[in-house]
């Protein structure tokens, strides 16, 4: 008796938690298709009365959003692209190639995890604007092509690498070129993948570094774009809503699609 | 590990420090350098435009603890902490207790709650904007139907905290729940098994095997929230900019008001901030090192 009362209470709570926390998601999906006569009224509507895709096309009018979803794609991929290389490179010395003070070489990639970028953020604005890159694509990813986080898992990984079959690669005449990228890339895809999703996901969703280096809202990544959107239109949440639909599109996918990827990586260190 | 030969060619030394020299480049121009300069910066006084001028010392570090304003943002960033990583972190043991028992159907909610993870700083504080509007809020039409509200979420000085920490933990719920449920995994389920058998029922199974178990997560999450809290910014300057009447300025809030807001340039008085920031945050780390290493044998 005991046992089943206890088991109800948990449903219910696990029911009302639920509720909350998916409140928020609910509204970006339904509330992206809500007219101000359902949203900019008081109290707005829980359930839709009639759904329209007019906020979408209502967004892009408001700020160039199909020009700054660009920029986000084209500013996380090349981050994401550039770092899964620095990081393959660097951990491959580390792990295969002799290295004269290799424990002080891997202490400096830990100890970049420990920076909180916010403390070096104001030099790095200086460097970037005197170099005349403010405003400008190389501006936004040229701080973030390497990564602490992405060679530490890496090197992780690689030490794992079975030494016969490097061997193996050796005898077969291998050099060090062949062997990393036709043998050693192929078979540590799971890794590669989960530091993939994770440098997308926070290159994606940054907010501080592109606020401050961009200018004019054609060089604004797509996160600077909806705060855009919640400033000039407060009185229209269907727009804002509708926005923020679009923003969470390619990161919705990889969180629910790339789950078993993301808890491989998940402890290894914070990255947002 | 694979060990390379003991007497290599002298080819393969250099080739190591060519793939090494990507990642040490960018780590020098844009962590090493900047850590100098921040330091450099926050010794020197600064012109209009933010160019440093003369040598001050310690000048702007002695404004900066002489000055009430600066101790209440030190104490605004702590309550911060406080209401984001408690609330947080218990919010989501129990969660994660709750999906890990043995209540049927409840797995699938396990991913509804790893969706927060998807969302950016920005885009949930602009949800939460939506929600906490006084005229056509959410959160306050949900109030009325509860005859309750409605409530000045962001506008009133002593509750802003409180709604932009509210935004917070529900932003960051997605990563803590994954992260305690990848911690109730590691957990043998030869242990919960015997403790069953044993006659352990959910709570006590809970409070004897399972949260005892997850130390070591649970410890890992609290410093990784608090450093994350200690560096919150969006969410900060898109609900509230640090107000109303400073209610939500904190130490990061700060340097960006110092450096960057309404054309300000005062590059001097923010870096000292930052510098106070690096010193919390290293702390921080270093309290986790040195716990960990006790705790965790890294092979």
């Amino acid at each position: 008796m005991n046992r089943v009362l206890g088991g109800l209470a948990a449903y219910l709570l696990l029911g009302v938690a639920a509720l909350t926390v998916l409140l928020p998601v609910y509204y970006v999906l339904v509330g992206a298709f809500m007219g101000p006569g359902d949203l900019a009224v008081y109290p707005p509507a829980v359930v839709p009365h009639h759904l329209t895709t007019g906020n979408f096309a209502a967004a892009a009018r408001a700020v160039p959003l199909a020009r700054q979803y660009l920029n986000s794609v084209l500013v996380a991929g090349v981050i994401t692209a550039a770092q899964l290389l620095t990081s393959v490179l660097a951990a491959y010395a580390l792990v295969f190639l002799p290295l004269r003070g290799r424990g002080a070489v891997f202490g400096v990639f830990l100890a970049t995890l420990m920076v909180p970028w916010e403390a070096v953020i104001i030099p790095n604005y200086l460097t970037v604007s005197d170099w005349g890159l403010a405003n400008s694509y190389f501006g936004l990813v040229l701080p973030f092509l390497a990564s602490g986080f992405g060679t530490f898992m890496l090197r992780q990984s690689f030490r794992q690498f079975p030494a016969e079959l490097r061997d193996a690669a050796r005898i077969d005449g291998a050099g060090h070129w062949r062997f990393l990228w036709r043998i050693l890339v192929p078979l540590n895809k799971p890794s590669l993948a989960a530091i993939a999703i994770y440098v997308f996901l926070s290159a994606w969703n940054q907010y501080f570094w592109p606020l401050i280096i961009t200018r004019t809202p054609q060089m604004q990544t797509v996160q600077i774009g909806l705060t855009s959107l919640s400033y000039a239109d407060a009185a229209d949440p269907g727009l804002i809503l509708a926005g923020v639909l679009l923003s969470l599109l390619p990161t919705l996918a990889l969180v629910v699609l790339g789950q078993r990827f993301i808890v491989r990586g998940l402890t290894a260190g914070a990255v947002r | 590990m694979p060990r390379p030969p003991s007497s290599s060619p002298p080819a393969e030394k250099v080739l190591a420090w060519v793939y090494l020299l990507p990642s040490l480049a960018v780590f020098a121009l844009f962590l090493g350098y900047p850590l100098y300069r921040t330091f450099y910066l926050s010794a020197h006084g600064n012109d209009l435009f933010g160019a440093p001028t003369r040598f001050v010392g310690l000048d702007h570090y002695t404004a900066l603890f002489g000055s009430a304003e600066f101790y209440r943002t030190l104490l605004t960033t702590a309550l911060f902490v406080l209401l984001t990583v408690v609330p947080g972190v218990l919010g989501a043991l129990v969660l994660v207790l709750l999906l890990e028992g043995r209540l049927r159907g409840v797995r699938v909610l396990r991913s509804a709650f790893a969706l927060p993870f998807a969302f950016s700083v920005a885009s949930a504080a602009v949800v939460f904007g939506v929600f906490y509007n006084p005229a056509t809020g959410v959160l306050n039409g949900l109030l009325s139907h509860l005859r309750l509200g409605p409530a000045a979420w962001l506008t009133d000085p002593h509750h802003a905290l409180v709604s932009v920490a509210l935004a917070t933990v529900w932003l960051n719920l997605g990563y803590n729940v994954l992260v305690l449920s990848a911690g109730v995994g590691s957990i043998g389920s030869e242990i919960t098994e015997a403790a069953r058998l044993d006659g352990a029922g959910g709570w006590r199974l809970a409070r004897s095997i399972t949260v005892p178990l997850l130390g070591p997560h649970l410890f890992f999450l609290v410093v990784v929230s608090t450093i994350n809290a200690l560096q919150s910014f969006g969410q900060i300057n898109i609900l509230t900019r640090g107000g109303p009447d400073h209610a939500t300025s904190t130490l990061v809030y700060d340097v960006y008001d110092k450096a960057f807001a309404n054309g300000s340039s005062d590059f001097g008085a923010a870096s000292a901030r930052a510098v106070v920031l690096l010193v919390v945050v290293l702390a921080c780390t270093a309290v986790q090192f040195g716990v960990l290493e006790r705790k965790v044998h890294y092979a």
